[in-house]
C-alpha cells in the first residue's frame, strides 16, 4: 500500500513510461534470443551480480515467479533497478551481442517484466513476497537513511534473522528512489511497493532525523552495529548573487516537488544549469510539465558532459536546447524574483593532473538570458554534518572511507554504503554496497 | 518408376490434396505431381485434429495429427481425379488407396482409380491411428506378410505403377520394404508419420489434440522428423534386397531438404507439412533453389546426383578409428559467450580452458560472483584506466581434445569453431579390423 495520491494523476498522463513494458509473448520471444552465456558478462557487469541468464531463461520457460525470485535473491530492489539502471553502460552494455553485431538483449525490460508480474500478485492469490524470517540473533542493527543502500542492508540482515530498524527523516522511505528519480523512469509508488515488501519482511521503519530527533549516542546504546546510508546532502549552490530569489530551485527539489505536489507550476522558459544526468532529468521533466522552452547550460562541451549518452539523446529528442561553454555569473532580478540569468562564455584551459580541462571565463563575453525558472543541477554536497561528531570515522574528500569488500569504516561498529561512500552513483551501486555490508555484519556475529 | 513428371516436387497424400480444386491450384503454383488424399470408405474425422511443437518462439517445427483418410465419397474423389487429369494432362496424379483387407475390394478400388485416369497408385500401409485399429494402415505396414499379400492383390488388378508407402513405426523398415518388393511393388515411398504425443496441457492435464477432454496418439511430421526419414530412406535405398525407386517424404521444407533426399536415392520428393504451414507457394524456392544448386555443381538432371551419398554411408564398424580432428576457436570471431567452455566441461571431455587456468565452471562462476563492480561514471572515474575487456576467448587443449565437435555445435557464431584434421601418421583402421573378426554373442546363443 503506497502513499495515497501518488503518483499524481497529472504525472501519469504527462510522463508515460519512457520504455513501454513488454507483454507476455514479446517477453518470451526476447528471452529466447538470449544465448544463455556461461559466466555471463552481463552478470559480472551488474554491481549486484543478478543471475541474468538465469532469470531470462525462466521467463522463456514460463516460470515468471521463479524469474522474480532469482532477481530478488541478488537485488532486493530489482524493480527500481530494472527501471532506473543505466543498462547501456552496465548489463546491456556488456552483452556479447554487441560483438556479434546484433542488438543486445533487452535485459532491463525483461527484468521489469518479471518484477511487475511479481508485484502484480502482491496482496492477491500467488503472492510470493516473503514474510518475516524468525529472529535468530540477539544483536540489533540500525540503518541511517532509508534509501537503497540501507534498504538492501536491512533486508539482507533481517532475512538472516537480525532485527533491523531504518531511520529516515522524510515522511516516506526510499530516499532518492522515491523522491529523486525522473517520473518517466520510476514512479514514487513503484519505490514504495518495494519498501512495503521490505517492511513485510520484518524490517522496522522510523521517521526521525538522526542528529536532532535521536542522537548517535542513543543509537549506539541500543544497536550493536550502525549502517550509514544517508546518501549525499543538499545540491551544491552555484555561488552567485541572487540565487536565493524565488524562481531559482535546485534540481533535486524540483524533481521532488513535481513528483509529490499537485499544483507545482513550471516556468514558461526554463534554464537548467549543469551537464549531468540530474540536469537532463530536470530538463526533460520541465518539457513534459509544459515549459515552452527548456535550455541546458554547461560550462564545458559535449565531450566533457558527464551525462550518459542515451540520456543526452533523450533530451535532444524532447526538444531541450543545449548551450556549451557558458557559466552563470548572477541572477537577474525583476519584481522581487528571477527574471533571467547573466552568463559568461568560457573556454577550456589546459589539462590538470587528473586529465580534465577546466573552464575559464572569457572576460567581456557576458550575455543575458531571460527566463522565468532556473534549475541549478551541480551535484550534491557530501553529508558530513553528522559525522563531524568525531566517532573515529575517517573520510576521504568528504566521502566515508570503507573497506571495499565489506563496507566497514574505521570504526568497527559502523558500516557504510551508497552515495555517502561512492560520491553519488546509481541505485544498483547502493544496493550492492548495502548487501555486501549486511553479509559482513552477519558474518561477524555468526562466527 | 516409369512415370514422367514435370518436376520432382510432389504433394504428399494429405489435407493439401483433399480435393481436385486444391490440387489444380497447386499445379498452377508449380508442383509437378500430387498424391491424392487416401481414397477408401469415407471416414468421419474429429475436432480438434492437430497439435504441434513450437521451438524457441518459432511455430510448428513438428506437427502431429489424428486425421484419417478422405472423408469424401469414392465417387467424388474419382470424378475429381478425372477432372484434374483432363485439365492437367502433363501433371502427375497418383491415387492413394486404403480399403479393408479383402482381395475383391482392393481390385475394385484399383480399377476405379485407374479408370479415372490416375497415373499411378500409392498403397497406404501407414496410418498409425484410427485406420490401424480397423486392420488397415499401419496394421498392414507393420506385418511383412500382410504388406506382401495386399501388394500382390493390387498388382493383380493394376495397369499403372504401384508404389507402397511405408510406415516408420516398425523395428526394421527393410523387412517391410523387401516384403513389398516380393509382392510386386514397382516403387516405395517413405516415410509415413511417426507415432507421437506432442505435449500435455499443464492446466487440463490432457494431451493435445484435445477431443472433448480426451486425447489419442497421432502421427508426427514436419521438420522435426526429417532426420528420421532420411535415415529410413537411406536404409531402403542401400538395401541390396530392395532395389526399387523411392519417393522421399518427411519434413521437406526447402530445396536443401529435397537435395538431401535425392542424394540418398529418391527420384521424387513429397511435401505436406510445409504446405500446410505456408501454402503452395513454397514450391517456388524449392524449384529455383534446387535448380541454382544443380547449376553450381554441374548437374544437368536429377539423375546426375541421385544416390551419390549412398556410397558414403556405411556401418559404424567400418569407420576409421585413426581419423583425428580437433576443435579450433577463431579469436577474431569469438564473442565470449563461454558456451563451448561449459559444454566441454559438463557435457564432453573438459578440454577447453581459459588462459592460464584449468578451473572448472563452478569455480569460475564463483569468482565472478564475488567480484566488485560499479557503474562507470565519467566524473568519478576520470582517471579512467577502465580496461575495456575484449571477449574472453577460450582455448582448446589440442592434446586432450577428442574431436567430438560438440563445441562447434553449441557455438552461436558461424565458422568461429572449426574442426581441423590432425595427421596421426597411422593407417586407416576400423573397429572390425582392430577386433579382428571377434564375434559377440547374441541372446539365444552360448
Amino acid at each position: 500500500m503506497s502513499e495515497p495520491g501518488l503518483p499524481l494523476q497529472k504525472n501519469l498522463e504527462l510522463f508515460p513510461d519512457l520504455h513501454p513494458a513488454l507483454d507476455a509473448r514479446s517477453a518470451v520471444t526476447e528471452a529466447n534470443r538470449c544465448l544463455n552465456c556461461f559466466d555471463a558478462p552481463c552478470m559480472s557487469a551488474c554491481p549486484t551480480h543478478i543471475d541474468v541468464p538465469g532469470f531470462i531463461k525462466r521467463i522463456a520457460s514460463g516460470n515468471v515467479r521463479g524469474s522474480a525470485r532469482v532477481i530478488l535473491e541478488a537485488n532486493v530492489l530489482g524493480m527500481s533497478c530494472s527501471r532506473a539502471c543505466p543498462v547501456d553502460v552496465l548489463c546491456e552494455g556488456a552483452c556479447v551481442m554487441h560483438t556479434f553485431n546484433k542488438k543486445p538483449i533487452e535485459i532491463g525490460r525483461l527484468q521489469r517484466y518479471a518484477m511487475e508480474d511479481f508485484y502484480a500478485h502482491a496482496g492477491a492469490g500467488g503472492d510470493s513476497r516473503p514474510g518475516p524470517a524468525p529472529l535468530t540473533h540477539a544483536e540489533k542493527i540500525a540503518c541511517i537513511g532509508g534509501g537503497p543502500a540501507s534498504l538492501a542492508c536491512a533486508a539482507e540482515l533481517r532475512r538472516r534473522g537480525f532485527a533491523v530498524r531504518v531511520f529516515d527523516n522524510r515522511p516516506l522511505p526510499g530516499g532518492l528512489t522515491t523522491y529523486g528519480i525522473a517520473e518517466y523512469k520510476l514512479r514514487p509508488s513503484d519505490s514504495l511497493r518495494e519498501v512495503e515488501m521490505i517492511r513485510g519482511m520484518g524490517v522496522e521503519f522510523h521517521c526521525a532525523d538522526v542528529g536532532s530527533d535521536v542522537s548517535l549516542d542513543e543509537l549506539e546504546r541500543t544497536f550493536s552495529v550502525i549502517f550509514l546510508g544517508m546518501g549525499l546532502g543538499a545540491m551544491h549552490r552555484i555561488g552567485i548573487p541572487g540565487e536565493d530569489l524565488p524562481g531559482v530551485i535546485d534540481a533535486l527539489h524540483f524533481i521532488e516537488r513535481y513528483k509529490t505536489e499537485k499544483d507545482f507550476p513550471v516556468g514558461r522558459c526554463v534554464a537548467v544549469i549543469g551537464g549531468g544526468n540530474t540536469a537532463i532529468d530536470a530538463a526533460n521533466a520541465a518539457r513534459r510539465l509544459g515549459a515552452e522552452e527548456v535550455h541546458i547550460f554547461y560550462r564545458r562541451t559535449e565531450n566533457e558532459m558527464p551525462a550518459f549518452a542515451n540520456e543526452y539523446e533523450h533530451a535532444k529528442s524532447e526538444g531541450v536546447v543545449f548551450h556549451w561553454l557558458v557559466q552563470p555569473v548572477s541572477i537577474i532580478e525583476g519584481k522581487g524574483r528571477l527574471a533571467g540569468v547573466k552568463f559568461v562564455q568560457t573556454r577550456l584551459g589546459p589539462q590538470d593532473e587528473s586529465g580534465r580541462r577546466n573552464a575559464e571565463p572569457v572576460h567581456g563575453s557576458d550575455f543575458n538570458f531571460m527566463c522565468d525558472m532556473a534549475i541549478p543541477a551541480l551535484g550534491q554536497t557530501k553529508f558530513v554534518k553528522l559525522l563531524k561528531s568525531s566517532r573515529g570515522i575517517d573520510l576521504t574528500d568528504g566521502s566515508i572511507k570503507v573497506d571495499r569488500a565489506t563496507g566497514r569504516t574505521s570504526n568497527a561498529r559502523y558500516f557504510a554504503g551508497g552515495d555517502c561512500v561512492n560520491g553519488g552513483r546509481e541505485v544498483v551501486d547502493a544496493v550492492a554496497d548495502g548487501k555486501r555490508a549486511a553479509l559482513a555484519i552477519a558474518a561477524q556475529f555468526e562466527g | 518408376m516409369g512415370i514422367l513428371t514435370p518436376n520432382p516436387f510432389w504433394l504428399a497424400s494429405a489435407p493439401p490434396t483433399n480435393t481436385g480444386e486444391q490440387i489444380m491450384r497447386a499445379f498452377d503454383a508449380g508442383w509437378g505431381g500430387a498424391v491424392w488424399k487416401t481414397i477408401g470408405e469415407p471416414v468421419v474425422n474429429t475436432a480438434s485434429r492437430y497439435s504441434s511443437v513450437d521451438w524457441t518462439g518459432q511455430r510448428m517445427m513438428g506437427l502431429n495429427h489424428i486425421e484419417l483418410i478422405s472423408d469424401r465419397s469414392i465417387e467424388d474423389n474419382v470424378r475429381e481425379i478425372a477432372e484434374v487429369k483432363k485439365r492437367y494432362p502433363k501433371h502427375t496424379v497418383i491415387a492413394s488407396l486404403m480399403v479393408e483387407s479383402k482381395r475383391e475390394v482392393w481390385h475394385d478400388i484399383v480399377k476405379r482409380a485407374e479408370d479415372a485416369g490416375a497415373d499411378g497408385l500409392e498403397l497406404n500401409f501407414g496410418c498409425p491411428h484410427g485406420m490401424s485399429e480397423r486392420g488397415m494402415g499401419s496394421a498392414v505396414g507393420q506385418v511383412p506378410e500382410y504388406s506382401c499379400t495386399i501388394t500382390e492383390w493390387a498388382k493383380e488388378a493394376a495397369r499403372t505403377p504401384v508404389m507402397v508407402k511405408l510406415t516408420p513405426n516398425v523395428t526394421d523398415i527393410r523387412v517391410i520394404a523387401r516384403a513389398a518388393r516380393k509382392g510386386g511393388a514397382d516403387a516405395l515411398s517413405a516415410i509415413n508419420t511417426i507415432n507421437s504425443i506432442t505435449g500435455i496441457d499443464l492446466d487440463t492435464l490432457t494431451p493435445r489434440p484435445n477431443v472433448g477432454g480426451m486425447s489419442a496418439h497421432g502421427g508426427y511430421c514436419g521438420p522435426a522428423v526429417k532426420p528420421i526419414a532420411l535415415h529410413l530412406v537411406q536404409q531402403i535405398a542401400s538395401d541390396p534386397d530392395v532395389r526399387l525407386p523411392v519417393s522421399g517424404i518427411g519434413g521437406i521444407q526447402s530445396w536443401r531438404d529435397a537435395a538431401e533426399f535425392i542424394l540418398v536415392g529418391c527420384g521424387t520428393v513429397q511435401v505436406c507439412t510445409a504446405v500446410m504451414h505456408y501454402g503452395y507457394r513454397i514450391v517456388e524456392d524449392m524449384i529455383d533453389g534446387l535448380s541454382n544448386w544443380m547449376d553450381d555443381k554441374g548437374y544437368a538432371s536429377i539423375d546426375d546426383f541421385r544416390g551419390l551419398t549412398l556410397p558414403r554411408m556405411t556401418e559404424w564398424k567400418h569407420l576409421d578409428l585413426n581419423y583425428r580432428i580437433v576443435a579450433r576457436i577463431d579469436p577474431s570471431k569469438c564473442i565470449g559467450c563461454d558456451l563451448c567452455y561449459v559444454a566441454c566441461w559438463d557435457g564432453a571431455h573438459q578440454c577447453i580452458h581459459h588462459e592460464g587456468s584449468r578451473e572448472a565452471p563452478a569455480a569460475r562462476q564463483a569468482r565472478s560472483r564475488a567480484s566488485i563492480s560499479v557503474t562507470p561514471i565519467a566524473k568519478l572515474d576520470f582517471a579512467s584506466g577502465k580496461d575495456g575487456h575484449g571477449p574472453r576467448v577460450p582455448q582448446v587443449d589440442e592434446e586432450e581434445c577428442v574431436g567430438c565437435n560438440l563445441c562447434s555445435l553449441v557455438c552461436p557464431v558461424e565458422s568461429c569453431i572449426t574442426m581441423v584434421e590432425v595427421e596421426t601418421g597411422k593407417p586407416k583402421e576400423s573397429w572390425e579390423q582392430r577386433s579382428s573378426g571377434r564375434v559377440y554373442a547374441r541372446p539365444g546363443q552360448e
